[in-house]
């Protein structure tokens, strides 16, 4: 018997439409799987009551002749999405108790496609963090390790769990969501396939809010097929989001044509970075070998100002966030400590003191202080025209090529502890993923080869708005060329 | 020109108001979400998953109170913005849910406008409205239910209001409240606010600053949320004498919000400037800019009724109506509604054009049923007597069958049963007596009782003609027709 853990989301939907599996199988293998995986901490609530028993309604639906594309296929679901009477919190401390009376648009399309949910997995709180240092409920650990070591990597961040579970076969797939980078990175420091799509493809209704307009929800796979299923999946127009947009969902899955001859690359040399390890220069020159050899043309192009992307991101992100978190105030749901002195300041400060951790109150601060009367102009107001020049930076370039490739990260996954003491260092992590997300570009991460201590690497594919196709086109055309067949070691097991 | 003056020790002070009216939209859901927003429902149970600012829920808007805040514009002749933002508003309070308001700052759905005041003795104002944006309401805390804690009512919120922003132009507490009075009027005609300040649906934000006359503006403070049209005045007053006091004692006044307390008289600090909250306004990234076109403003124009002003005019030149009579009827759309029912049905009834029986009917309304509905304390749609009737006792009275006199007495029945006029003067035979040969009879015998006063007459005395009037009408219950008493008595009188 071939462990069920290992399949593929498409591999595991071909089996189950010709009755060679049940979801019943599949998903007992994963329960299985998420139990045995426990130490790394991916999953922070297990669901599966819940799992076993829309894996038998997944079995009645294909043996009705109802199946869709993620019927009976066993997935995690990032913290961030509200789950129904679930466990949801994003991983903070100031949403303890929280089981909202509602089903975010994203995972409620999944459990309308027939999907089945193994638990809620663990992020950085809020997802703000690069590491999945920032969880309430403690890090996560990365499914790989380098080469002889046994110490611990992060996973990346914020969607740490995310990856985990997937790199680790504990989930098939899972949702994810990115602000700054918070799918692509970890995918890239777990040899996973991540998918953003263009900001307004996914309805951000249910999703805890980081950075309204950043936030955007996306996937984490083992393939990029399987990354354009769920993608669709989750994709559409929402009326209960206003920024989400009314137009066509194409099938991604028929994206996957292997062909892009004619197709023209650009290499944006803004991020060609000082102090960048050789290995990820030499990455990237593999990924633009590849991309002549499948008969695309590489452009050289420049994205002038790719340099101002980190500060804006760091001004417009927490502004928003000091508002989006403005309501966890200890007066309706989660975390209430009313504090000494009897008046609502004092429970203010109570509530939200031991609440939020030190990330969180750190980007509060910084928001509320870009958005203060006397500095809005010189930050806030600056950061959104400088936004405005890096989108239009991508529309000048998409303008000469198809996609663009660069490395998803500028390293590899580091040590717990490495960079968690200097924030700065920390946001450095996104210095490639950023960009895109200023401009609400679709982009992935595909696992493109390993470093040289043996921990995978990725390689980014940026797309024009609304073309996920190209994006998904290009990444599979690198997953073909990279031969990426390298897993963790089970070592948890 | 308003010649209201705080007379100071050392000499006469202009007051300089500007009003911020926050009148809740009509509609049936909120600005933001599909909650209700009936009025009066038990604590918390019109409150929605946004309301309630749950995690990763989002607004959306809604398009009834944009279009209301669209039609309010025009009915001010303000300019209509097809572009506006909405942004937020940040502060922390426990009836805010959200921790931030949405509201519209830098770009408003409605620009410069203008609302025409009726003062006393028909003169009229301009006032400038400089904007008016779409905003949420905050919850409701109740502080009075708990010893220790205190209550949050989310039903307000998330409730659309407009803030209506005048500009500094008035002068005195009259034209204070003559602006919200008539912006009052207009708002209930459109149907985009009820008006209703004691329920909370229409709310005022005093602005108020003291200067001598041709002075530059003075130092401004902002009373906050005063809630009917009565203490707008009385604030402006106190507060303009406070800060009179306070200047001419050689003091400064600091810019602060103040709160009114109409039961000590006075106003006093809420916040000063340095505790001013920074509300680090910025657009609200969950919404898009709010967009729409000429067709969209056209629509909404042409669901405008005829405004208070158009109306005021029409009855003044078409109806020949006088300025004190046509501002009454106008005040409140129902009056005016009741009016042209009435001029129509009575023109109909009598065979007369409308603007023939109009003066008439206007005096009766404004006379005779505003003040029976004023002791009854009722208002025009509550009262007992429709306008169909009203115009069947004014035929009556205008075919002759029954005097003025005895409508007065048939119009208190009617007031009092519902019933109509035709029939009460049946059941109770108080037609009018027209037959001549009656009527001289009756003359005959009054005569013949009164010499003294037919000599005296006779004498040179012919006021006393009303004497003898007055007994014919006595005689006959008040039935006789007063024309023909007057006409067939003097003969008879002259001998």
């Amino acid at each position: 018997m071939t462990d069920l853990t290992k399949l593929k989301i498409a591999e595991a939907r071909d089996m189950l439409a010709k009755g060679e599996l049940t979801s019943r199988e599949l998903t007992e293998a994963h329960i299985g799987a998420v139990d045995a995986m426990k130490s790394l901490n991916a999953y922070i609530v297990t669901t599966p009551d819940i799992a076993l028993a829309q894996a038998d309604a997944a079995d009645a639906q294909i043996k009705a002749g109802n199946q869709k594309a993620m019927t009976g296929i066993p997935i995690g679901i990032k913290d961030l999405f509200a789950t129904k009477g679930i466990h949801t919190q994003a991983c903070s401390k100031i949403l303890d108790g929280f089981k909202p009376e509602y089903e975010s648009t994203v995972t409620q399309n999944l459990w309308d496609d027939g999907a089945v949910m193994l638990g809620k997995l663990n992020m950085d709180e809020f997802a703000m963090g690069s590491s999945n240092e920032t969880s309430f409920y403690g890090p996560v650990k990365n499914p790989w390790r380098a080469t002889g070591s046994n110490s611990d990597f992060v996973p990346g961040g914020s969607s740490g769990g995310s990856v985990a579970s997937v790199a680790g076969f504990a989930a098939m797939g899972a949702t994810a969501s990115d602000t700054g980078g918070s799918i692509r990175q970890p995918a890239a420091f777990t040899g996973t396939f991540g998918i953003k799509p263009t900001y307004g493809r996914c309805s951000r209704y249910g999703m805890v809010a980081f950075a309204s307009s950043l936030d955007q929800a996306g996937t984490i796979t083992r393939d990029v097929r399987d990354g354009a299923i769920m993608l669709e999946s989750i994709s559409g127009f929402d009326p209960k989001d206003s920024t989400s947009v009314d137009i066509a969902v194409p099938n991604f899955e028929a994206a996957l044509t292997g062909d892009i001859r004619g197709m023209k690359i650009g290499i944006p040399r803004e991020y060609r970075l000082d102090g960048m390890p050789a290995e990820i220069e030499e990455l990237w020159q593999k990924g633009i070998a590849w991309m002549k050899d499948a008969g695309a043309e590489i452009v050289d192009i420049s994205l002038p100002h790719t340099k101002y992307a980190l500060p804006t991101y760091y001004i417009v992100a927490p502004a928003e966030a000091s508002s989006n978190l403005a309501r966890y105030d200890g007066v309706k749901y989660g975390h209430r400590n009313i504090g000494d002195g009897g008046g609502l300041d004092d429970m203010y400060y109570a509530t939200r003191g031991e609440g939020f951790g030190d990330e969180v109150k750190r980007r509060i601060m910084i928001g509320t202080y870009v958005l203060s009367a006397g500095y809005y102009d010189a930050y806030y107001l600056k950061a959104q025209k400088v936004r405005q020049l890096i989108a239009d930076d991508f529309k000048q370039a998409f303008g000469q090529v198809d996609a663009i490739l660069t490395p998803t990260a500028p390293s590899a996954a580091f040590a717990f502890g490495e960079k968690s003491d200097d924030p700065l260092a920390m946001y450095l992590n996104d210095v490639f993923t950023v960009p895109a997300s200023l401009a609400g570009l679709p982009g992935s991460s595909v696992p493109a080869g390993l470093s040289a201590d043996g921990l995978p690497l990725g390689l980014q594919v940026l797309g024009k708005a609304w073309d996920e196709e190209t994006v998904l086109k290009v990444s599979g055309v690198i997953e073909q060329a990279a031969a990426f067949t390298a897993q963790p070691q089970e070592w948890w097991r | 020109m308003s010649d209201y003056r705080i007379q100071g020790a050392t000499g006469d002070w202009e007051v300089v108001i500007g009003l911020e009216v926050h009148a809740q939209v009509i509609s049936n859901a909120k600005l933001f979400s599909g909650a209700s927003t009936e009025f009066g429902a038990e604590p918390n149970a019109q409150v929605s998953l946004v309301d309630a600012a749950m995690p990763g829920m989002l607004p959306t808007i809604n398009g009834e109170c944009v279009r209301q805040a669209v039609r309010t514009g025009l009915a001010l002749g303000a300019q209509i913005n097809k572009y506006s933002v909405f942004d937020r508003k940040n502060y922390f309070y426990a009836d805010l849910p959200q921790g931030y308001q949405i509201s519209q700052f830098k770009h408003p759905i409605v620009g410069p406008g203008i609302v025409t005041l009726d003062l006393d003795g028909g003169r009229t104002k301009k006032v400038g409205v400089e904007r008016i944006h779409l905003e949420q309401d905050a919850g409701k805390s109740m502080h009075d239910q708990h010893p220790q804690f205190t209550y949050v009512d989310l039903n307000r919120s998330g409730v659309a209001l407009m803030e209506i922003v005048s500009d500094p132009d008035m002068r005195s507490p009259e034209e204070a409240g003559a602006y919200l009075t008539k912006l009052r009027t207009i708002l209930r005609y459109i149907g985009s606010c009820d008006g209703n300040m004691e329920q909370g649906s229409m709310r005022a934000d005093v602005n108020v600053s003291v200067r001598k006359v041709g002075d530059p503006l003075g130092t401004r403070c902002e009373i906050k949320n005063v809630n009917s049209i009565r203490f707008v005045r009385q604030a402006i007053e106190i507060e303009a004498s406070r800060q009179v006091d306070i200047i001419e004692a050689g003091g400064t006044i600091d810019q602060e919000t103040r709160l009114f307390d109409p039961v000590k008289g006075e106003t006093r600090s809420m916040r000063s400037k340095e505790e001013a909250h920074d509300y680090r306004y910025f657009p609200d990234p969950d919404l898009l800019p709010l967009e729409f076109d000429d067709a969209f403003i056209d629509a909404a124009r042409e669901s405008l009724p005829e405004l208070p002003d158009d109306k005021k005019a029409r009855f003044i030149n078409e109806y020949g109506l006088n300025d004190y009579n046509a501002s009454v009827l106008v005040a409140e759309k129902d009056q005016s509604d009741y009016f042209v029912s009435l001029v129509s049905a009575l023109a109909t009834a009598t065979k007369k054009s409308e603007s023939d029986v109009a003066v008439k009917a206007s005096n009766w309304l404004t006379g005779d049923l505003f003040g029976a509905l004023n002791k009854a304390n009722k208002s025009i749609d509550e009262t007992p007597v429709s306008a169909e009737q009203g115009a069947e006792l004014l035929a009556l009275v205008e075919d002759g069958t029954i005097s003025g006199r005895i409508a007065k007495d048939v119009f208190e029945i009617m007031f009092d049963t519902g019933k109509g006029a035709a029939s009460i003067v049946e059941e109770k035979g108080l037609k009018q007596v027209s037959d001549t040969g009656e009527i001289e009879k009756i003359i005959d015998e009054v005569i013949a009782a009164n010499p003294n006063q037919l000599e005296q007459y006779r004498g040179g005395k012919d006021k006393l003609i009303g004497f003898f009037v007055g007994q014919v009408m006595k005689a006959t219950g008040g039935k006789a027709n007063p024309g023909m008493v007057n006409q067939l008595l003097k003969p008879k009188l002259d001998g």
